[in-house]
């Protein structure tokens, strides 16, 4: 199955792009799923939120076919 | 009134999106941008949000602050692009019948939009630039 990922602020820089389709196995979750794109580095561990569909959702959340992933870096506004 | 702009805002158009015979306090927030941060000088700001789902985080931010301040009002204007130091990134409006509650009900609609609504900020300086995440955090339970 496919999800559509959105990039935002420092994670669309690193990405390079502001959005993908991605493949996904059947049962991942958004916070595994970062992982598997975001391997932890020396820039730093990254987002303490996901959003699925544009609402925030837990780390453990599974995602569906076709979704809309966000993953949040730290927010800035304000 | 619950939105994004790129262009600068008018502070007395949000007022007026809250302004009615029953409020006697009207309190209007703008959050401006800095000259300097951490002894370095900022040229200006950069602001990005993730539309749709920022201008939805705000419209539960005012759902929210009624429900703990009955008779209040919100609205909330967030810029997104540049920023030049002097001009406002965000403008809060509240109204209420009384000033205890729209001053209450301002505060609390600041923190929450730093820790809920995605919009994010880049700092520019005269040599280089930063992500800056806001170093407040309001209580989890708020949602």
């Amino acid at each position: 199955m496919q999800v559509k990922v959105r990039y935002f602020a420092v994670l669309r820089e690193r990405a390079g792009k502001s959005e993908d389709l991605v493949d996904v196995a059947p049962g991942t979750t958004v916070g595994r799923l970062f992982v598997d794109m975001f391997p932890p580095s020396a820039e730093g561990e990254m987002p303490a939120m996901f959003a699925v569909n544009q609402a925030y959702v837990d780390a453990d959340h599974p995602l569906k076919h076709l979704d809309e992933v966000a993953f949040i870096p730290p927010l800035g506004g304000g | 009134m619950f939105a994004l702009t790129d262009t600068v805002i008018d502070v007395h158009r949000v007022a007026d999106a809250v302004r009615r015979a029953e409020a006697g306090a009207v309190i209007t927030f703008e959050g401006v941008t800095r000259n300097h941060h951490d002894g370095k000088g900022v040229v200006h700001l950069e602001y990005e949000a993730y539309a749709g789902m920022a201008e939805a985080e705000m419209e539960a931010i005012g759902i929210q602050t009624v429900s703990m301040w009955p008779g209040a009002l919100v609205a909330i204007v967030h810029r997104i692009g540049v920023v030049d130091v002097g001009e406002a990134s965000v403008v809060i409006a509240v109204s209420a019948p009384h000033r205890d509650e729209a001053y209450a009900a301002s505060r609390f609609v600041i923190d929450t939009l730093k820790a809920k609504v995605p919009v994010w900020k880049k700092e520019v300086y005269l040599d280089g630039s930063a992500w800056k995440a806001n170093a407040e955090v309001v209580d989890e339970s708020s949602n």
